[in-house]
């Protein structure tokens, strides 16, 4: 096991916060709170050890397509695939997009 | 109705996870959830053994309404360390029914619904996990004198372990034919009595023995419900609506005590053998 820090430039702050996925066996559980305005923070426990490469690059393609908002993301990984990790990081943001519009 | 019609209108709860599972029993828009996973109340003894944690600790406990009635579920999330209790879980659901007891004392007829899905103790917790177990068979048995305690065992986990204890004490227990109920798990047993007695591989038997429908023939479940959220649903409210049963299982236990009494441990024992035990005379009033 081990925790990987990462910060990437970002957007706004959202409003609302939403939990997507668990840890069970090839999934990841996603907690995504506001984070400081033009920051996202993301924090990474995950049971496979040497995979910080991995993580940078997911990251790294991902917001370079679409500027993030302002979050705090926590992530508690059980050997979720690259794939799976990115399905469900976008299925986070859509819920707080969605939570967004509610309090709107 | 064809097969494929009734199969494209259900819906699925064995699909739904702990969170989902509860939102879909309580009152729409009654559901507040405490403690929930941003509160981040995780197992301080997972990570000391190199194990990730959930937020929640695969404990989701939830206050609202069912008709109208307050409600709390205390729903195991069984993808999660197998629905192991441990520490924080186990004294999450412990709370939330002592609680619902004190409630009742002062005049809330607050009631309780379990969504079980669980091995038993979490190991890597050790006696915390058994003695939060004790505490909400403690707790269970105080809410039942008050209110009907429903436990759903759903599948795909089942209840093992000293949770199965904790489900026999419920007021009324609700399974499907997926769930599987049982003190120690399969791979426990082949262990202990042999591959030739008992093969935990053998998923026809593993049913035969501690699956939903057996349970159920068996007098030690109240209710065998097909996997489809809105039947469950009706269910537990028929439970509800029935209120405390006149004697819980749990008090019935001469009468079990003396269907064992009639087995005769040298013969095999298979299905049907313990399906004619119990269904033979039914004087103990087991539906």
């Amino acid at each position: 096991m081990e925790t990987l820090k990462f910060e990437f430039p970002a957007g706004q702050s959202p409003r609302g916060r939403a939990l997507v996925g668990g840890v069970g066996s090839g999934d990841l559980e996603v907690l995504l709170e506001p984070g400081e305005a033009g920051m996202l923070r993301l924090n990474v426990v995950t049971s496979v050890n040497g995979s910080a490469a991995r993580w940078q690059n997911l990251f790294e393609r991902m917001f370079r397509e679409q500027t993030p908002p302002a979050l705090n993301i926590e992530i508690h990984d059980f050997g979720a695939t690259p794939g799976v990790v990115r399905l469900r990081l976008e299925q986070g943001l859509e819920e707080l997009q969605l939570e967004g519009a509610f309090h709107d | 109705m064809t097969d494929t019609a009734r199969l494209l209108q259900s819906r699925s709860f064995i699909e739904l996870g702990a969170r989902q599972r509860a939102r879909a029993l309580l009152d729409q828009g009654s559901f507040r959830e405490l403690i929930g996973p941003f509160e981040r109340m995780m197992s301080p003894w997972l990570p000391k053994q190199g194990i990730v944690t959930q937020a929640d600790d695969g404990v989701v406990i939830a206050k609202g309404t069912i008709e109208g009635q307050p409600t709390v579920i205390a729903a195991i999330e069984g993808s999660f360390q197998g629905g192991s209790m441990g520490e924080v879980g186990g004294a999450k659901i412990a709370g939330a029914l002592e609680l619902a007891a004190e409630d009742n004392r002062n005049g809330i007829p607050t009631r309780a619904v379990l969504l079980l899905e669980t091995g038993g103790v979490r190991l890597q917790e050790a006696n915390l996990g058994l003695a939060a177990i004790a505490e909400i068979q403690a707790a269970i048995v105080d809410l039942r004198q008050y209110q009907p305690v429903i436990a759903v065992i759903a599948g795909p986990v089942g209840c093992f372990g000293g949770m199965s204890i904790a489900a026999g004490l419920c007021s009324y227990l609700i399974v499907t034919q997926e769930a599987r109920l049982g003190l120690n798990g399969p791979q426990v047993i082949e262990q202990e009595a042999g591959i030739e007695e008992y093969d935990s591989r053998d998923r026809p038997f593993i049913w035969s023995l501690t699956g939903g429908e057996q349970r159920h023939v068996t007098g030690l479940v109240d209710a065998y419900v097909p996997d489809d959220t809105e039947t469950i649903h009706a269910q537990i409210r028929t439970c509800f609506r029935q209120g405390k049963p006149a004697l819980e299982r749990s008090r019935r236990y001469a009468w079990f005590l003396d269907r064992l009494g009639r087995l005769e441990p040298e013969q095999p024992i298979d299905a049907v053998t313990v399906r004619d035990l119990y269904a033979a005379g039914d004087e103990g009033g087991v539906k």
